[in-house]
């Protein structure tokens, strides 16, 4: 009993910060129409350079927000500078995003050592309450909680502010939001930074709980991918269910089936794809 | 002589010249180096079917390049013998590219590419994580190269022979198929699907072969890389490799005959020279991913060739040919 309700915690726990990694990942999918292959990557240099910030003895929740910052201006220049030049060639413009995270890898590799690091649990956080018998760890509900405040913040502003509104309408179609008068390429670069913060301080408040060593990108990309095609590009919805499904899946598959813990973790992508290939709240094939 | 001729001509000397490289090249690690440019050449040719004449990007080549491997180190580990060993990795590596190809078919473009990424990891997840049938980090050790014909591969001008053999029987498969009507109702589907819909080709089949035969192919370089380094590890799948022989169709020139071919050589020259001076392959690897694609979107062999055919100031002229090229260049070719 008590493993399966810790197991149903470590889920949550995933899911969560899966979706802190999506949203961001669905967002530039669903506007951009490319799939942003250095998505793992921003999360696993924003785990790096917030280690580097807590080692340097600065204050958790200070180092998240500095490193997503940091990859905030990353992120904007890759966009601005690199994508935008290859614009409306989505196969090239992936390739590049592929290239760099290929770059992104080394440098971690050669900066950070391939030994992993684990930052130690914000002290106000270490703990453990006791409730129904059992002890929860706080931290861990912590970044849920952090999880569903960014999910309602994310999803006020989609849907009820002008800026939401018009990323909506680059979302549905591009051409004609641009004969609006929208300036979709600056909702570009505006979404691409904010993916790459969100995952950059994913990657920092999961650090303690994940770890972070050389191939944490290559981990957490794929994961991305099949929460997107699960849950349909550019719905928030579908990326917080699909984070859900999958933080559920990759837990329960580790523990009862290790060799086999791949394959379950993509059946349901494989499912959807035959069954219902926009995702589950996609609204077009 | 007619310029068919003069490069028919051409085409005969350099072969001659690669089919006699063990006996003007003394040093065994240059015939070895060879020997690693040809079967990746196979590899980056089958996937140029794909990429290049059916416009559909894989990302996920290197888990069919791998399923081969497997299943001959597999197999000869459980004492089968290497003509069994080579059957049953052909045969796995396509019944598995069919399964690539019923699921990545449902789509095109960015999504193909995605359903093929994700299909690769899975089978990297499995090289990876099944250890009790992959031996996992560890990898599968092959004790012995095969002996076709009562010629032992063991030494490298032998492997390097066999490896040509095979290079060149891809060569003019390859060959074959662009001539082929196959060949052109592939490169219709990729140009104008909708327009070979209407004309009644089915689109769907047709990129279903171009699959099997780009799996096939994948299939048996898998094999050479197999049994050249009588090794295999789960690295071999990851996407790296996938990355990197997309980077060699790229490079040479998507949609060519002899882009990939030149795309391996000068990428297995430059990890190999790379990895002489600097420990740092990836970054270089990425480096000039970033580089072709951003300023040689062509690849190198089709620029050079255009070079070639009509001088600089033919480039704005955007006749025929070069339409066509423009056509085959990796923006336009996975829409």
């Amino acid at each position: 009993m008590l493993f399966w309700l810790l197991l149903a915690v470590n889920s949550i726990t995933m899911g969560g910060l899966l979706f802190l990694l999506s949203a961001g990942f669905s967002l530039i999918f669903g506007l951009m129409r490319i799939p942003n292959l250095m998505h793992g990557s921003f999360f696993m240099l924003g785990a790096y350079l917030g280690a580097t910030f807590l080692a340097r003895g600065m204050n958790f929740w200070a180092a998240a927000l500095l490193s997503a910052a940091a990859m905030v201006v990353i992120g904007g220049l890759i966009e601005r500078f690199l994508l935008r030049r290859l614009a409306g060639q989505d196969l090239a413009q992936v390739l590049l995003t592929l290239g760099l995270s290929f770059v992104v890898a080394d440098l971690c590799l050669m900066v950070w050592t391939g030994d992993p690091i684990q930052p130690p649990t914000p002290p106000g956080l270490a703990g453990a309450f006791r409730a129904f018998g059992m002890f929860f760890p706080i931290f861990r509900l912590a970044i849920v909680a952090i999880a569903v405040v960014v999910a309602v913040a994310l999803w006020l502003m989609i849907e009820r502010t002008r800026l939401g509104a018009m990323i909506r309408a680059g979302v549905d179609d591009p051409a004609i939001a641009r004969v609006m008068g929208i300036k979709v390429s600056q909702l570009f670069t505006l979404i691409f930074c904010l993916g790459a913060g969100l995952a950059a301080f994913a990657g920092v408040i999961g650090a303690p709980y994940l770890s972070i060593y050389p191939g944490l990108d290559a981990d957490m990309l794929p994961l991305a991918l099949i929460i997107v095609i699960l849950g349909g590009a550019g719905s928030l919805a579908g990326a917080l269910l699909g984070s859900f499904i999958i933080g559920f899946l990759y837990n329960f598959g580790q523990a009862l089936f290790p060799d086999l813990a791949y394959v379950i973790l993509f059946l349901p992508m494989l499912l959807i794809l035959v069954l219902r290939p926009q995702g589950l709240f996609g609204r077009v094939g | 002589m007619p310029p068919g001729a003069v490069r028919a001509l051409c085409l005969g000397a350099a072969l001659a010249v690669l089919a006699a490289l063990p006996w003007w090249m003394a040093n065994p690690y240059y015939v070895n180096i060879a020997s690693q440019i040809l079967f990746w050449a196979v590899f980056a040719l089958a996937l140029n079917v794909l990429v290049g004449y059916a416009g559909l990007t894989s990302l996920g080549h290197a888990g069919l390049f791998g399923m081969a491997g497997y299943t001959a180190g597999l197999m000869l580990a459980a004492g089968a013998g290497h003509a069994a060993a080579i059957v049953a990795a052909l045969l796995a590596t396509l019944a598995t590219t069919a399964i690539f190809a019923l699921l990545a078919l449902r789509a095109t473009g960015i999504g193909f590419l995605m359903i093929t990424l994700a299909l690769g990891q899975i089978l990297w997840g499995i090289a990876y994580r099944w250890a009790s049938l992959t031996n996992g980090d560890n990898g599968v050790k092959l004790a012995d190269r095969p002996a076709p014909l009562g010629l032992h591969l063991s030494s490298p001008d032998a492997f390097y022979l066999a490896t040509f053999a095979v290079f060149l029987l891809c060569l003019a498969s390859m060959r074959l198929f662009v001539r082929s009507p196959f060949g052109a109702s592939v490169r219709g589907t990729r140009d104008q699907p909708r327009r070979m819909r209407t004309l009644g080709y089915n689109v769907w089949l047709v990129r279903f072969l171009a699959f099997l035969f780009s799996g096939f192919w994948t299939g048996v370089a898998g094999l050479l890389f197999v049994y050249y380094n009588q090794f295999i590890s789960p690295q071999v799948v990851a996407l790296q490799t996938s990355a990197e022989v997309l980077l060699m169709v790229i490079s040479g020139g998507v949609g060519t005959l002899f882009g990939p071919v030149a795309g391996a050589a000068i990428v297995v020259v430059m990890k190999n020279v790379a990895s002489a001076y600097v420990e740092r392959w990836n970054m270089v690897l990425g480096i000039i991913f970033v580089l072709i694609i951003v300023f040689m979107p062509e690849g190198l062999v089709p620029g050079a060739a255009r070079l070639v055919r009509r001088g600089y100031r033919g480039l704005r002229a955007g006749s025929g040919p070069a339409a066509a090229e423009a056509a085959a260049s990796p923006g336009t070719a996975g829409r």
